[in-house]
């Protein structure tokens, strides 16, 4: 039986208002207007985007979430092209989801997922650096009283072509502030840009090698006391009872407090006392019914997914798949698995709360200001202009941190010492075993070849769990869950890279009761291990070479093609490779980004040890901002994914997750990196994702490379259960 | 209550003797600089050096640690000088999230002071520090860079 969510109501209604994704297209400019708005140190504000300090200071705001991606740097670096600012006086500062709600959401979308930051507020930023141009070199030109014509303006200076006349921004920002903005602004033409495009360095590197750098998790507050959590193991479950004398007298303990129906928080001076003292303090709990469930009753619930009679929701179709099949000349099954992931960002989930009788605030690492906001509101039971939540630096989100789970916990807490600022942070092991984990699917691959080996048709069946069942049912469409199909649509952002004359792609929903969560790259992960790897099989099991099989079928789909051709072309494919190398393909798309791999691997130890060597990985993301961080991503995202294939996956006993460190859950170390290669093809005229999608490129291509090896084909994730290991 | 040295600086702090020295650093001295990941040895971002040498902070006691040198990611610049792998850590623009870096540092410049020019073996064997971003690639890169310094 599917698990059904139970639904705050209010919370949902305005954490949908808050992530809808869609709002902040359309989205006015805020005008400077006759009033100037002023930043906190005085500073006039010349839009919503753009403050300038007499001192020619740029402070750019940024909405949305910088948790490593780099997005904070290229969004920056959008406004600055615009505003032709300099560069080097550029700092960047976030505005608060209170202020934005105050503002009519003057910023827009706060939410930092789906490879969104960049590519979804792209258009607005830019306009908005534009808009403050014209408004300071209006400001120059009145004051010159010439012709706005005869001004231009670069590198923060406005000259006055025919007297060759300069001012700065930093003294014409007052003026600017007060004029009203044009209606209308171009942007420029991306020909003309000269700071979008370049990988300039980070703005937020110093203070990361020198421990100033605040995260969530040093935050410090006058007064403030730290709070340490459980919650029920079993997901589900709840709080039957807690024996909190035990503790009363342990030393630095303040209080005991119970949090909704499902968790225990301890209250103490510092988290160490309050860490010690919950793991002393007996606590019942109650398993909510989920208590039998395991990893071997989720996967016979999957299996019976792949029953004719069992309902599934359609994804993908053209011609009869099943029809093609069951006529053909030849036919090629696989079944294929992936598990359950937890992100296990660095900084574990922690929030900091102040609760007062008549204003919340909060200071958190978050993935989306704006949800955060609506569970402070909700769980604080004040209304908007009492709340607001401070973002930090994130340690890490990869999806886990657009949840709010850990918000509404240090708010509830706080609420129950009202005045005292209240530090809540999970343990590694709370954080492994409470997660919103990359969903478990298992996936039936066919395909069918006529006579002359060509392949006829593709018939891909999903049986698992859906994301948004749980966490966005208001996104299901007439019940289907179309994340499900990511790189397997006919067209649009995640569109399949191949023409199949009979192709069938669905998935049969199994909700168990494991929360699943958005994890770096989503579906992809496993959507394009099942079909690259299954690409492989089919052209193998023709006798072709895998990548000339993949060309046949992707004559209309140039993009797909350009960034398979890009890898194969560096790897060397078609020529040999060292003594003892085997190579693998992969291509997919995702995120609105067209994306390819290719691995070189060696093998030792009959099977069981895998060198990885080199990934070439290529990506089409329209447009590049910053080229030296996509690199950035391109192999970092390698390392989560590689992470996930060799040592990942969480099983499930006695209803709970069983990994709870990373002596459990481990993750690739330096020794396990393979030398990255990233080739970056921006085609324009679109404007994709680049966090994200080369993660799925990564696992494909290893283990197409391991076939070729060993002659053994892995068709389930992590490789530890299969006693293969890092060489 | 105990005494502890870090960089340069007493501290007098009112924990029992089994209290990781991590969260003495980190509540107690009020240097936040150095982080919590795993509570169990495993990752290292709690790394820092006593007595020069790179401990995982997390798991090592307060009573252990008495009388010894304690340097943290804000005691390795000199005089305000940045070390030189923090300076190679900007050149090569090596953090993402930032949270392992300061444990990542910590290793390495503990690498080199007992090997200068480090081997890509020598980083393989010494440096197991977990990074979920994956800067590995960087960190290799800024490593050689500070070794040839």
């Amino acid at each position: 039986m599917n698990h059904i969510p139970k639904l705050d109501r209010r919370a949902f209604v305005i954490g949908s208002a808050a992530l809808g994704s869609g709002l902040a297209l359309g989205l006015d400019i805020p005008l400077g207007g006759p009033t100037v708005v002023r930043a906190a140190d005085g500073s006039p504000e010349i839009n919503a985007w753009v403050v300038i300090r007499p001192d020619d200071t740029v402070v750019i705001r940024i909405a949305r979430s910088e948790m490593g991606q780099g997005s904070l740097t290229g969004l920056a670096q959008l406004v600055a092209e615009e505003l032709d600012c300099d560069w080097s006086k550029v700092t960047t500062e976030y505005p608060t989801p209170g202020q934005s709600v105050a503002r009519k959401r003057a910023w827009g979308d706060f939410s930092t997922g789906g490879s969104r930051g960049i590519r979804a507020s792209a258009d607005y930023v830019r306009k908005g650096g534009a808009t403050a141009r014209a408004m300071l070199i209006q400001a120059a030109a009145e004051e010159w009283k010439v012709p706005v014509s005869e001004c231009i303006a670069a590198n923060s200076v406005v000259t006055h072509t025919p007297s060759g006349r300069k001012t700065t921004y930093g003294k014409v920002a007052e003026a600017a502030a007060k004029v009203s903005p044009p209606a209308d602004v171009k942007v420029k033409d991306p020909k003309d840009w000269k700071l979008v495009g370049k990988g300039v360095k980070r703005l937020d590197t110093a203070d990361k090698t020198t421990g100033k750098m605040l995260y969530g998790i040093d935050m410090k507050l006058p007064g403030m006391l730290n709070a340490a959590i459980k919650q029920c193991p079993v997901f589900g479950g709840k709080v039957k009872s807690f024996d909190e004398a035990k503790i009363a007298n342990m030393k630095g303990v303040k209080k005991v407090v119970k949090v909704g129906e499902s968790t225990v928080a301890v209250v103490a001076d510092t988290w160490w006392h309050a860490k010690t003292a919950l793991d002393a303090l007996p606590i019942v709990w109650d398993d909510g019914g989920n208590g039998q469930v395991s990893s071997a009753s989720i996967a016979k619930w999957l299996e019976e997914g792949f029953d004719p009679s069992q309902p599934t929701y359609i994804g993908n179709e053209n011609g009869d798949a099943k029809a093609a099949i069951a006529g053909a000349a030849k036919k090629v099954e696989a079944f294929y698995d992936y598990p359950y992931q937890n992100h296990a960002t660095m900084e574990p989930m922690n929030a900091t709360a102040l609760y007062t009788a008549d204003r919340c605030e909060v200071w958190c690492g978050t993935q989306n200001g704006e949800a955060a906001f609506a569970a402070t509101l909700e769980a604080s039971g004040l209304p908007a202009d009492k709340c607001d939540v401070h973002k930090l630096i994130l340690g890490g989100g990869f999806g886990r941190r657009g949840q709010t789970d850990y918000v509404r916990q240090a708010v509830l807490i706080a609420k129950e010492m009202p005045g005292t600022p209240i530090k809540l942070l999970w343990t590694r092991e709370e954080d492994m075993q409470h997660g919103y984990y990359h969903p478990v699917t298992r996936c039936k691959m066919t395909g069918a070849f006529d006579a002359n080996n060509n392949l006829t048709a593709l018939h891909m069946r999903i049986s698992g769990q859906s994301i948004l069942f749980t966490l966005r049912p208001e996104a299901l469409v007439n019940g289907k869950d179309p994340v499900t199909f990511q790189g397997l649509n006919a067209s649009g952002e995640t569109a399949i890279g191949y023409s199949v004359p009979n192709l069938l792609i669905e998935h049969s929903m199994r909700n168990p009761h494991v929360p699943p969560g958005f994890w770096r790259g989503v579906n992809v992960n496993h959507n394009a291990i099942y079909l690259e790897c299954f690409m492989d099989e089919l052209a193998q099991s023709v006798g072709q070479d895998p990548l000339e099989f993949r060309r046949k079928l992707m004559s209309k789909h140039p993009k797909h093609l350009a960034v398979l051709n890009a890898v194969a072309e560096r790897i060397g494919w078609g020529t040999p490779a060292p003594q003892g190398v085997y190579r693998g393909l992969a291509q997919f798309m995702g995120f609105n980004s067209y994306v390819a791999g290719a691995a070189e691997i060696s093998v030792t130890d009959n099977g069981s040890k895998i060198k990885v060597h080199r990934i070439v990985g290529a990506t089409d993301p329209g447009y590049a901002v910053n080229p030296a961080q996509i690199d950035r991503q391109v192999a970092g995202s390698f390392v989560y994914g590689l992470s996930g294939l060799f040592y990942g996956g969480c099983t499930v006993k006695d209803g709970r997750i069983e990994q709870a460190n990373f002596d459990s859950y481990n993750s690739m170390r330096i020794a396990e990196m393979p030398k990255v290669e990233s080739i970056i093809i921006p085609s324009g005229g679109f404007w994709g994702g680049v966090g994200e999608p080369t993660i799925c490129v990564a696992a494909p291509a290893v283990l197409n490379a391991y076939f070729l090896a060993t002659g053994k084909r892995i068709r389930s994730v992590p490789l530890k259960d299969q006693n293969i290991a890092f060489a | 209550m105990a005494n502890l040295t870090i960089n340069g600086k007493s501290f007098d702090v009112d924990v029992e003797p089994d209290t990781p020295l991590l969260w003495a650093i980190r509540e107690n001295a009020g240097l936040t600089g150095t982080k919590y990941g795993c509570g169990i040895a495993q990752c290292g971002a709690c790394t820092v050096h006593v007595g020069g040498v790179a401990m995982r902070s997390c798991s090592v006691m307060v009573s252990e640690v008495a009388g010894k040198k304690i340097t943290t990611i804000e005691g390795l610049a000199d005089n305000g000088n940045l070390h030189k792998v923090q300076q190679a850590w900007i050149a090569n623009d090596v953090p993402q999230c930032g949270y392992c870096q300061s444990g990542m540092i910590m290793a390495v410049a503990a690498l080199l002071k007992d090997k200068p020019k480090p081997t890509d073996d020598d980083i393989n064997e010494a440096i197991t520090n977990i990074c979920r971003c994956g800067t590995f690639q960087q960190v290799r890169e800024a490593i050689h860079a500070a070794a040839n310094a």
